[in-house]
């Protein structure tokens, strides 16, 4: 017969279902009553020809399944297994919704962490051939990586055959004129291949042509897709206008796609090219650029590196002067950019890949209690005919329906999760990881999921199968399953309770060594006063104030007028805020002292005659900046603690001078003052020595306010604003902002904060599911031994003896849980060390503290089911029997 | 007495040749297998029903109900052409298995 035909026909039989049974029925019923008759032929009597009728004929209920299984269609039987799992989950609907949450929860988390992995470090960067981008460098004697010279690059474009380009980008920052006054905007200089280096093209008008770079060149910009949206409403005739950047007037000639990001100036509204060198691109010892190359094919990044070291020693030789010393980088794009997200996101890709884990172990072991406490059931409907395929089958599909409905719920667990986590990151941070734009349930972020969802159903799965192997029908049905099985499940539950343990311990050393190093780096020394301090940008355009005179009266009066506010102590004006980092240096030597062409690199600020005391440096010997200090008089310069220890260790470094390299009798400044390390790098970098020249000596148009205030200083950000325009409409002001926000808010102080919080979340969800487990565990135990409990304490235990007794069976789970736990915790540790500060993945005290915790709850969830067998009545004990 | 097992694949066959004679109801096929069989063969009712709607879905039996001489409604399996060709096939499998069989055993040792 073809399949066909015999589709129809099973067809027909399900539409006539209940028919077809009653048929069945009573066609067996008619073959008992003639076996029966017949018996009763033979001289049996009519009760035992019943019997001996019924036991010929066997299992009737076997009979009508294995008829069924004929007729019916495959799927049938797995809708009748769906049905049934589903009634099971139903009438167990706390069992079920526990597991579906914990499932949902370990694989949300997991998922949303992994989108982001994904979009970081796993999707391509949006460039033509990413991998084949480098970062290139110079570096020197204190940095791993410093930007390139201006003549040094020109030098490495010309002299280099590894690029088959090779371009640099410099920040820089424009007023830029609107109708209602000048704004400040953020932009990048670069090189006329820039764009095309990237393989990226304007999705409107052109790139900067060839020679558009040189100096003297027209002034052209590129906008972003942000600013053409924002500022020009996305009109398509931008192109060919003109906007003016610091009073001059640029032409648009093209817009970049909203796809285009650049995240080491992700901030940059404005592409210029780079055209006439600024005061900083005259010397060759100055550095502001970095560079970006794309590879020649077949080149490789070593090679690419030996070269550049050829060509910077070459040029060392040739410019000893502002050569010296100064060694070359290359690196993939890739790492510049992803390098400071890369250890926290691992770090939380594996914490949450833990929390997956102990999610699933806890789910498999709430299954395995359940499917103890069901062994009677089994054991019936195996005497009633169900085959142990069929037995096994159920099972499973039970299994794979909770798995199913947990990674289901996951899903939305995850989107929910990215959500909340794209609210936790600041906008200050977002700004500087585009990344982000790219997070999202992407292919890879599916194919994980899924792959996950595969795994945890395997496991739902395969745990009562194994379970169900292991038993035995009979035992099943004849004590209700207490002894061998019990002990079985016993070893099995008790190894899982100890992994759970274990995650549990590794996730809480993790919080609390990133909780630790988050602590510390907020209270590392700052050398200065955070508290009521405000601070602001300020760009002064140049047109108004080009000479030095302008600019000194226009600080000098901002001054004034800032400190006449009510409610403000002092006021002090810097080129860097403190907590940014260890950049803007200069090269010193020391007068009367040997030199070699060394770069003694220090950290060099600008700063007003009220700078430090408004920030509350320590002022150690000397004196600080007066009024007087202008260029009328000699340069002077005040020291910190580090470049004093550095340069003059054991003398008074007071009247002591310093000059460049070349000695140059412009540069010879006289130090007049010692003050303690104010932070000028991040919290996690080390105290550069520093020096502060007087701001009125060589005043400059951008420069940073700092204001010291009485009471609440985020109230008085929009005074000082409105102030500050009252001095001149066309003053830019920006990036306002308290030190202590300013604090919380730096890079290394977010990553710090976000990785504890998750990590920390993580952990204190993995310590209740592993309690929770533990309390699982020794619950069923004690629930198990009721009998035997009984019988010892007929036999005389003490109630004492039962509670060391269970107290002893969960202190030693516990034990091992903590024990393999800190020893897995110290690796782990040690593996995320690049996001510890200020504490070794070792510390005593945090391990020490995880233990007691674990511990404790542990003994406390333990100690209800002790307390519940030391009050077993033996005789009731004994009778349920 | 432990009974020998029927061969496996050969209850069909045993069910069709028994419906060549008359149409007959399960118990009766039953029966009538264990009689001409001498009692050697003992169709499980496990086995016979779930055969007989193997047989039925193929289309190589008939059902109805119909009175017995008892008079009481009993379901009377006939065997179709389609049956009986599928008897024929069986048959003539059967024997040429069970010649094989015959060559092998009577194979000298």
């Amino acid at each position: 017969m073809n399949p066909f035909s015999l589709f129809l026909k099973r067809l027909s039989i399900l539409l006539r279902r209940n028919r077809f049974r009653s048929e069945l029925d009573e066609e067996m019923a008619f073959h008992r009553e003639q076996a029966e008759k017949e018996f009763i032929a033979a001289g049996m009597a009519p009760q035992q020809a019943h019997l001996s009728a019924l036991r010929q004929f066997g299992n009737a209920t076997r009979v009508r399944e294995q008829s069924h299984t004929f007729i019916a269609f495959r799927w049938e039987t797995v809708a009748q297994d769906l049905h049934f799992a589903l009634r099971q989950l139903l009438q167990n609907s706390g069992f079920a919704l526990t597991a579906i949450f914990i499932l949902a929860l370990g694989m949300g988390v997991s998922v949303a962490i992994f989108a982001f992995v994904d979009a970081a470090l796993i999707q391509p960067l949006p460039y033509h051939a990413p991998d084949r981008l480098m970062d290139v460098a110079e570096n020197g004697a204190m940095h791993l990586r410093s930007d390139l010279s201006r003549d040094d690059y020109n030098d490495w474009k010309r002299l280099n055959h590894s690029f088959s380009s090779l371009e640099v980008y410099g920040g820089t920052g424009f007023l830029l004129r609107t109708p209602s006054g000048s704004e400040p905007v953020p932009a990048a200089r670069v090189t006329d291949g820039f764009f095309g280096t990237l393989g990226v093209r304007p999705i409107l008008g052109r790139d900067f042509r060839p020679g558009e770079d040189r100096p003297g060149g027209a002034k052209i910009v590129i906008l972003t897709d942000g600013v053409w949206q924002r500022r020009f409403g996305g009109r398509t005739d931008v192109v060919g206008q003109s906007i003016t950047l610091d009073g001059a007037a640029y032409t648009i000639v093209g817009v970049l796609p909203r796809t285009f990001e650049f995240a080491p100036r992700a901030i940059a509204e404005f592409y210029v090219p780079l055209l006439d060198k600024n005061v900083c691109e005259q010397r060759r010892g100055c550095h502001n650029l970095f560079g970006i190359g794309r590879l020649r094919d077949g080149v490789t990044p070593q090679a690419a590196l030996q070269e550049m070291k050829a060509i910077a020693a070459q040029l060392a030789v040739q410019y000893p002067g502002s050569n010296q010393g100064q060694g070359a980088v290359v690196q993939p794009l890739s790492a510049i950019i992803l390098g400071p997200v890369r250890p926290v996101l691992l770090t939380l890709l594996a914490a949450a890949g833990l929390l997956l884990l102990i999610a699933s172990v806890n789910v498999a072991s709430l299954l395995l209690v359940r499917s103890e406490s069901r062994r009677r059931e089994v054991a019936i409907r195996g005497t009633l005919g169900a085959t142990p395929t069929r037995l096994s089958r159920q099972f499973i599909t039970e299994g794979l329906l909770l798995a199913l409905a947990g990674c289901f719920a996951g899903l939305f667990v995850s989107s929910w999760t990215m959500t909340i986590l794209m609210t936790l990151i600041p906008t200050s941070m977002a700004g500087n990881l585009p990344f982000l734009a790219r997070v999202g349930f992407h292919l890879h972020a599916a194919i994980f999921a899924g792959a996950i969802a595969v795994l945890t159903s395997a496991l739902m799965a395969l745990i009562p199968i194994l379970r169900l192997s292991f038993m035995d029908i009979r035992e099943g049905l004849g004590d209700g399953g207490r002894s061998a099985a019990g002990r079985f499940w016993q070893r099995i539950g008790a190894n899982l309770v100890i992994v759970e343990l274990s995650v549990a311990v590794v996730l809480l050393v993790g919080a609390g060594l990133l909780g630790k190093s988050f602590y510390r780096l907020l209270h590392v020394d700052l050398g200065f006063d955070a508290s009521h301090l405000a601070s602001l940008q300020m760009a002064a355009p140049e047109s108004t104030y080009a000479k030095p005179e302008q600019k000194v009266a226009l600080l000098r009066e901002v001054t004034r007028r800032l400190s006449a506010l009510p409610g403000v102590e002092s006021v002090g004006i810097t080129s860097d805020l403190p907590i940014q980092c260890n950049c803007d240096t200069d090269w010193i030597r020391i007068v009367g002292k040997p030199f070699h062409g060394e770069h003694n690199e220090v950290d060099e600020r600008d700063v007003t005659p009220g700078y430090l005391p408004t920030l509350k440096a320590r002022l150690i010997r000397g004196r600080l900046f007066s009024e007087d200090d202008d260029s009328s008089k000699a340069q002077k310069i005040i020291i910190n603690e580090a470049l004093a220890q550095k340069y003059f260790p054991g003398e008074d470094p007071i009247g002591k001078k310093v000059a460049n390299g070349s000695l140059d009798p412009k540069s010879v400044r006289e130090i007049i003052g010692e003050v303690g390390n104010v932070r000028e790098g991040g919290l996690d970098d080390d105290i550069w020595p520093s020096e502060y020249q007087a701001m009125y000596y060589s005043p400059d148009n951008f420069v940073a306010i700092a204001v010291r205030t009485a009471g609440d200083e985020k109230a008085i950000l929009p005074e000082l604003i409105k102030t500050l325009h009252q001095v001149d409409p066309n003053l830019g002001t920006y990036g306002e902002i308290t030190m202590t926000e300013q604090i919380n808010s730096t890079q290394s102080a977010l990553i710090h904060r976000f990785s504890t919080w998750l990590v920390g979340g993580f952990a204190v969800i993995a310590l209740v599911l592993g309690v929770v487990g533990l309390y699982g565990v020794i619950a069923y135990s004690v629930s198990q031994r009721t009998r035997e409990i009984g019988v010892r304490m007929a036999l005389g235990a003490q109630r004492s003896t039962v509670y060391k007794m269970v107290m002893r069976q969960a202190g030693w789970l516990t034990f091992a849980g903590i024990g393999i736990g800190l020893a897995c915790a110290v690796g782990a540790s040690m593996l995320m060390d690049k996001l510890l500060f200020g504490v070794e993945a070792w510390d005593a005290a945090t391990l020490a503290v995880v233990a007691v915790v674990l511990a404790t709850a542990s003994l406390a969830a333990s100690f209800l089911p002790a307390h519940r067998a030391a009050s077993v009545n033996p005789t009731e004990a004994l009778r349920a029997e | 007495m432990k009974k020998p097992d029927l061969l496996p694949g050969t209850l069909d066959m045993l069910i069709l040749k028994t419906l060549t004679r008359a149409p007959l109801h399960g118990y009766g096929i039953a029966q009538s297998i264990k009689r001409f069989s001498d009692d050697v063969l003992t169709v499980e009712e496990g086995s016979l029903y779930p055969a007989l709607q193997r047989l039925l879905l193929q289309g190589w039996v008939k059902a109805e109900w119909k009175m017995t001489e008892t008079n009481r409604r009993a379901r009377f399996y006939t065997l179709t052409a389609a049956g009986r060709r599928q008897l024929g096939l069986e048959v003539s499998q059967f024997e040429q298995m069970i010649a094989a069989i015959g060559r092998v055993l009577s194979e000298p040792a």
